[in-house]
């Protein structure tokens, strides 16, 4: 699901500061995933 | 799939879908709780039990939004503990966005999130969820079992008060330091716990 989310809509008349809400959220998913992460993923399963 | 005994092509499934939405996870639990160490271990623990609780996720609905009342229910916990006070990353400090066409000056975007982690929790992930995540506010409204009427509520005020803040430059320096803003954060944590409705039990 790396597509980004959909925007709802109403946003247009949103003032500039808006983007940058935006830009907050997407430069964390933007980032590279650190290794804890896929360690833990690859953990799931041996947990069962 | 509630009830049935999962096969291994159903968990590897669920680990996918999960695995895809783990970068959404983080950008929300950054916004929630301002630091990223700690957001990343928040991350960590929905990661954990979402996948403890796989059983009940429904294949064909958002896992991204499932996934998110797992975190925002372990935030409001570790809330409950006073583990996070809305504290700052200065790692994001100085980041400057460009000022849209007509805006005087550029918003920092150090000061957007300053600003945002003053807001009470309840109007900060609503607009989160919606003036980030790009959420629906009636999937802003399922996230956070509540009623839409009450998301847009949240995510109007959220909205009128960084207006404000970001226009007249009243940003505080350092949120942890307000202490206006923890006092409404800590008063309004008990109504936001309260409030966790059918959806945020799933």
């Amino acid at each position: 699901m790396r597509a980004k989310p959909k925007r709802s809509k109403g946003q247009q008349e949103l003032p500039g500061w808006t983007s940058g809400l935006r830009q907050l959220y997407d430069q964390v998913v933007d980032e590279d995933l650190p290794d804890s992460f896929r360690d833990l993923l690859a953990r799931l399963d041996k947990a069962d | 799939m509630t009830g049935a005994e999962r096969t291994a092509s159903d968990k590897a499934e669920f680990k996918r879908e999960l695995a895809a939405v783990v970068p959404h996870l983080r950008a929300f639990a950054r916004g929630l709780c301002g630091r990223a160490d700690m957001a990343d271990d928040l991350v960590q623990e929905a990661l954990l039990k979402a996948w403890a609780a796989q059983e009940r996720f429904e294949p064909g609905t958002s896992m991204r939004a499932w996934t998110f009342v797992i975190l925002r229910n372990a935030y409001l916990t570790d809330m409950r503990r006073n583990r996070f006070r809305g504290e700052y990353d200065e790692n994001v400090a100085e980041r400057i966005l460009t000022a849209p066409a007509g805006q005087e000056e550029p918003i920092h975007l150090a000061d957007l999130h300053r600003a945002l982690l003053t807001l009470p929790p309840e109007r900060r992930e609503a607009l989160l969820l919606v003036g980030a995540g790009g959420f629906s506010y009636e999937e802003a409204a399922q996230i956070c079992g509540c009623a839409v009427g009450t998301i847009k509520s949240r995510v109007g005020r959220a909205r009128a008060t960084l207006n404000t803040m970001l226009a007249d430059g009243s940003v505080p320096k350092r949120s942890i330091d307000d202490a206006t803003a923890h006092r409404a954060i800590m008063d309004e944590l008990e109504e936001v716990a309260a409030g966790n409705g059918v959806a945020a039990r799933g």
